[in-house]
């Protein structure tokens, strides 16, 4: 017996070695670009953080956190974060809202479910360049046809992307727009999922309006689905840059100033990569708390485990 | 059929789905206290009939009436009948006593008491909340679930999660009970056992209570009476003993029984006299149904036997079944598979290709027309060939 197991042994370790090593050569590809691409990028970017560097300087030198105490004493900066919270808290809940609305609307439908579909996932599909000119036509404040309806009924429209007071609303506002069909055809595919059995449940119990059918069925059965909307709509929402780039560059006075857009004036043209590097830090904090938050506290409260 | 003021009556109902018809002009009645089994092949339309009772659908003709009301047009919250799902259909968010208190709570508290936060501080609903507790707890009681009150259905097995959908449906003691195949989840021994269970709930609540199954053992053991349905059609509606012996219709016939009852191709001449391949039978056709030419003549396992005189047949093979055995045969004159049901201690060695003459009783054999309906108007004739 124990003979046996001394001759086996090795003889499996052998095995079990060369599997080991046939695994990881064919998980090598995938696993260098993963360093390449991926990893030493963002290492590179974490270092910077934590230097002077700047595009073009014969040198660097470390100097600790400096880069990030002037982050907090920048009031640019200050401005670029108080934005995108107020991006995202407006965007998201638009947006989602929204969606599961116009998804239960075309859901209860009988007819013309691809073409709504189709007709809201265009924004998606389309070049966000390419749109926000068009939406630079739309918000004109003197030959834009928004000013121009509104000036019909006797309002006079506000100069919508020049004026401080309403640049960032209606920049969410195109972000809603952005992000709608997306939402949408993630809920819709939801919606599919769920058993017309529970329905008709909720019906023999007595569940008197639709309103009640959607709290007990539809919002529960939903709920993984809503997470992962939430998720990904507050990730995008983090990331708005084109519309900020193209229609307004931060402006009037950086009253449209978002993190990315910083990051991106500081590395591109002041050339500050440093600086730029610990922006990007901030920015990759905020994404991953906000990861942290989908998969530790909600994930918990959809599954119903 | 008199008038049945109480319980579920199903008239001249009709259905069509994209201009097929499911249901064609189907009536029951189901009195209260009463447990009507209705069964039927896949697709035939019981769950479509038992849909629209529920009022989840509402049929294309006909009336459905509940307790001697009229509810075709109402919505299924109005009707007031529980149904259990196939499926079990519980709500996974909510724990099992929640599950249960869902019929009660939309029933006995107002939209602003169901509120999450501002439910709890509504007036009156401390007292709605402590009455709805109090039968949720007497329904888990009658079900065993107590020690499962604040589990969520996935950490249930299907049998507990069964359990959780019947007390869903007994807990506000509703006017009729529809069963939706609610056993064809489980395992085999679980859905014996809780067979018996269900009848026992059914009998405690004394509602009317349909059932739909497409397992023919549930609906005989189960049932005070059986509906056998057939595309979208009820055949028969009897006691499960007369469903079995004395069947209306050859599809009736042959949909209940296992093994299937044995059919053979026979011949009425103008006497009444029944053959089967020539061969005399001894069942004589009498009295107003005056019919000659095809018929069938049915027999069910059991009633075929060993004998020395009797129809002639070639051995093909023998199952054992432990208390029963069945010997596999052909007639040899039409080549019509037959079965037959044997004690098996009696059983000579038959190797297959054996020559076996089947004897029966022909006070047994049930005769049907042309067309499938019985001809119950028969008589034995003494025939030497069939002692």
């Amino acid at each position: 017996m124990s003979e046996a197991v001394l001759s086996a042994a090795p003889a499996r370790r052998e095995g079990a070695t060369g599997e080991a090593l046939t695994a990881w050569a064919l998980g090598l590809p995938a696993v260098l670009a993963y360093l390449v691409l991926l990893l030493l990028p963002t290492l590179a970017a974490i270092l910077l953080a934590f230097t002077d560097y700047e595009l073009g300087a014969p040198a660097f030198a470390w100097i600790g956190l400096d880069n990030f105490s002037e982050l907090l004493r920048d009031r640019g900066f200050a401005q670029a974060l108080r934005n995108t919270v107020f991006y995202v808290a407006v965007v998201t809940p638009g947006s989602i809202l929204g969606a599961l609305a116009l998804a239960l609307l075309i859901e209860a439908g009988t007819r013309g479910r691809t073409l709504f579909r189709a007709v809201f996932f265009l924004p998606v599909v389309s070049l966000t360049v390419a749109m926000a000119s068009a939406w630079q036509y739309l918000l004109h404040p003197s030959i834009g046809p928004l000013n121009a309806v509104l000036r019909q009924v006797g309002i006079d429209g506000p100069a919508w992307l020049s004026s401080s007071d309403t640049v960032m609303w209606s920049l969410a506002a195109i972000g809603i727009w952005e992000n709608l069909g997306f939402n949408l055809v993630l809920f819709l595919a939801g919606l599919t999922a769920i058993p017309r059995e529970m329905y008709a449940a909720a019906e023999v119990d007595g569940a008197p309006s639709a309103w009640e059918r959607f709290r007990l069925v539809t919002w529960p059965m939903l709920g993984p689905t809503t997470l992962f909307v939430l998720t990904i709509t507050m990730i995008r929402s983090v990331r708005v840059f084109d519309t900020v780039k193209v229609l307004t560059q931060g402006g009037p006075n950086r009253a449209s100033e978002v993190l990315l857009h910083a990051m991106y004036l500081e590395g591109f043209t002041y050339f500050r990569l440093g600086y730029s590097a610990a922006i990007t830090l901030v920015f990759l904090a905020i994404v991953l708390a906000l990861m942290w938050l989908q998969t530790r506290v909600l994930d918990k409260r959809v599954h119903y485990g | 059929m008199g008038v049945i003021v109480t319980g579920i009556v199903v008239e001249k109902v009709t259905r069509h789905f994209a201009g097929q018809p499911v249901l064609k002009g189907v009536s029951l009645a189901v009195a209260a206290g009463e447990f009507v089994a209705l069964v039927g092949p896949s697709g035939c339309g019981k769950s479509t009939l038992m849909r629209l009772i529920a009022g989840i659908d509402r049929p294309d003709g006909g009336r459905i009436l509940i307790n001697g009301r009229d509810v075709t047009a109402l919505r299924p919250a109005a009707r007031n009948v529980a149904m259990v799902f196939q499926s079990y259909a519980l709500y996974p968010h909510l724990t099992v006593a929640e599950n249960i208190a869902v019929p009660l709570s939309m029933r006995r508290m107002g939209v602003a008491q169901r509120l999450p936060l501002i439910g709890r501080i509504w007036p009156g609903s401390r007292a709605a909340r402590r009455g709805i507790a109090e039968d949720v707890r007497s329904a888990a009681l009658a079900l065993g679930l107590t020690n499962l009150l604040e589990r969520r259905p996935s950490q249930l097995s299907g049998g507990q999660r069964q359990r959780v959908a019947l007390a869903r449906a007994i807990v506000r003691q509703p006017a009729a009970f529809l069963m939706d195949e609610p056993l064809s989840n489980l395992d085999a021994a679980l859905r014996v056992h809780t067979r018996r269970e269900i009848v026992e709930i059914h009998r405690r609540a004394g509602a009317a209570t349909l059932y739909v199954t497409h397992d023919q053992s549930e609906a005989l053991t189960m049932a005070d009476r059986v509906a056998v349905m057939q595309a979208g059609e009820i055949l028969q509606v009897a006691s499960p003993r007369a469903i079995y012996a004395d069947p209306d219709d050859l599809r009736v016939a042959t949909f209940i029984g296992s093994p299937r009852i044995n059919t053979l191709p026979a011949e009425i001449d103008g006497h009444g006299l029944t053959r089967v391949a020539g061969f005399p039978t001894g069942v004589r056709l009498c009295g107003a149904e005056r019919i000659t030419g095809a018929a069938t003549l049915a027999l069910r396992p059991e009633d075929l036997y060993l004998a020395d005189g009797g129809i002639p047949a070639t051995a093909e093979g023998l199952e054992f079944l432990g208390e029963s055995l069945l010997l596999h045969a052909r007639h040899v004159g039409t080549g019509t598979a037959l079965v037959v049901r044997l004690p098996p201690e009696l059983v000579p060695d038959l190797p297959p290709g054996s020559r076996v003459t089947l004897g029966f009783d022909p006070a047994r054999a049930l005769l049907f027309d042309a067309r499938g309906r019985r001809l119950r108007d028969t008589a034995v004739v003494p025939e030497p060939s069939l002692v």
